[in-house]
C-alpha cells in the first residue's frame, strides 16, 4: 500500500519507514536496558555485601502480590503479541479485545501494586517517610526497601506510559487497523511492552525470592 | 468476520511463562542455600529469552534488528561484567 504524502524526506519507501521504527525502539530499549541495569547492579553491589539483611527484607515483601502480578503482566504481554498477530491477519475486532485485555491487565497491575505500596506504607517499610524497624539488619532492609521503591516506582511509571500508548493505539485502530503502518507501529509499542514485561521478570526475582527458603 | 487464533508458538510461549513462574516460586522456598539466586536468576533469564524470541519476535526478525537489540544486551554486560568484577573477587 503506498502513501506517497506519508513518507519524511529522507526515508525512500513505506518499508523503510516501518523498518526504522523498529530500529529505532531496540536503540530507545538498550539505553532502558542501561539505565534498570545500572539500579540491578547496586543491587548486586549491596546483596552481596549484606546478603542476610537482604534475605530479611525480602522475606517482609508481599509474594502473593507479586507472583500475581507477574502472572498479570506476563498474559499482558501475550495478549499484545496476539494482537498483532491477529492485525496481520486481519482480524481488526480481535486487535481491538486483546488490546483492551493488555490495557486492563496494565491497569490491574498497577492497582495490586498501590495496594501493596499502602500495606508497606502500615508495615513502616517506607525509607523516607516512615520506616521503622527494629533488629540487628535495619540498615540493609532500608537499602533493600530504597532500591524495592526507586524500582518498581521506575517500572510503573514505565507501565504507566505503555497503558497510553496501548490507548492511542486502541483509539486509532477503526481508521487503520490492519494497515502496514499501524502495524509497524504496533509492534514499535509491543516492544516496550515486552520490555516493561522483561524488567519485571527480573524485579520479581530480586525482590520477591530472596530469604523464602530461610 | 476473520475467525482467527493466536499460534500455536505464543500460547505454547504463555503456558512455558507460567509454568516457569511456577517453577520459580516453588524452588525459592526448598533451601538450596545460595543456589537459590542462581536458580531464581536462571529462570529469569530464561523467561526473558522466551519473551524475547517469541513475543518480541527476535526469533524470525531480519539479522539488523537482532543486532539492534544485541547491542542493549552486549553494554548490559560490559555494565554488569566491569561494575562487579571489582566486588565480588574482593574478600
Amino acid at each position: 500500500m503506498s502513501e506517497p504524502g506519508d513518507i519524511a524526506a529522507h526515508l525512500s519507501s513505506p518499508k523503510q519507514r516501518d523498518e526504522v521504527l523498529e530500529l529505532g525502539m531496540w536503540t530507545f530499549l538498550s539505553t532502558e536496558v542501561l539505565l534498570f541495569g545500572g539500579l540491578i547492579m547496586t543491587y548486586m553491589v549491596y546483596r552481596h555485601a549484606d546478603p542476610v539483611s537482604f534475605a530479611e527484607a525480602g522475606r517482609q515483601t508481599r509474594i502473593v502480590i507479586g507472583t500475581a502480578n507477574t502472572a498479570v503482566l506476563l498474559t499482558s504481554s501475550f495478549c499484545v503479541a496476539a494482537a498483532i498477530q491477529a492485525g496481520q491477519a486481519g482480524a481488526a475486532r480481535a486487535v481491538k479485545a486483546l488490546l483492551a485485555a493488555a490495557i486492563i491487565l496494565g491497569t490491574i497491575f498497577l492497582g495490586l501494586k498501590g495496594v501493596e505500596y499502602a500495606g508497606e506504607y502500615r508495615d513502616h517499610l517506607v525509607p523516607g517517610i516512615d520506616f521503622m524497624q527494629s533488629g540487628p539488619h535495619t540498615q540493609g532492609v532500608r537499602l533493600f526497601f530504597i532500591f524495592y521503591f526507586l524500582a518498581t516506582g521506575l517500572h510503573a511509571v514505565h507501565l504507566l506510559c505503555g497503558i497510553v500508548v496501548l490507548i492511542i493505539f486502541l483509539r486509532c485502530y477503526r481508521q487503520i487497523v490492519c494497515h502496514p503502518r499501524y502495524l509497524a507501529g504496533l509492534r514499535t509499542a509491543g516492544l516496550y511492552w515486552h520490555f516493561i514485561d522483561v524488567v519485571w521478570i527480573f524485579l520479581y526475582a530480586l525482590i520477591y525470592l530472596p530469604g523464602r527458603s530461610g | 468476520m476473520i475467525s482467527w487464533r493466536p499460534s500455536n508458538s505464543l500460547i505454547l510461549c504463555w503456558v512455558a511463562l507460567m509454568v516457569l513462574l511456577a517453577l520459580t516460586v516453588t524452588l525459592a522456598y526448598q533451601p538450596l542455600g545460595a543456589l537459590n539466586f542462581v536458580v531464581a536468576l536462571a529462570i529469569a533469564t530464561a523467561k526473558t529469552a522466551l519473551v524475547m524470541v517469541i513475543f518480541m519476535e527476535l526469533g524470525s526478525r531480519p539479522g539488523l534488528v537482532r543486532a539492534f537489540a544485541g547491542a542493549g544486551f552486549f553494554w548490559l554486560m560490559i555494565l554488569l561484567w566491569l561494575g562487579l568484577v571489582d566486588f565480588v573477587t574482593r574478600s
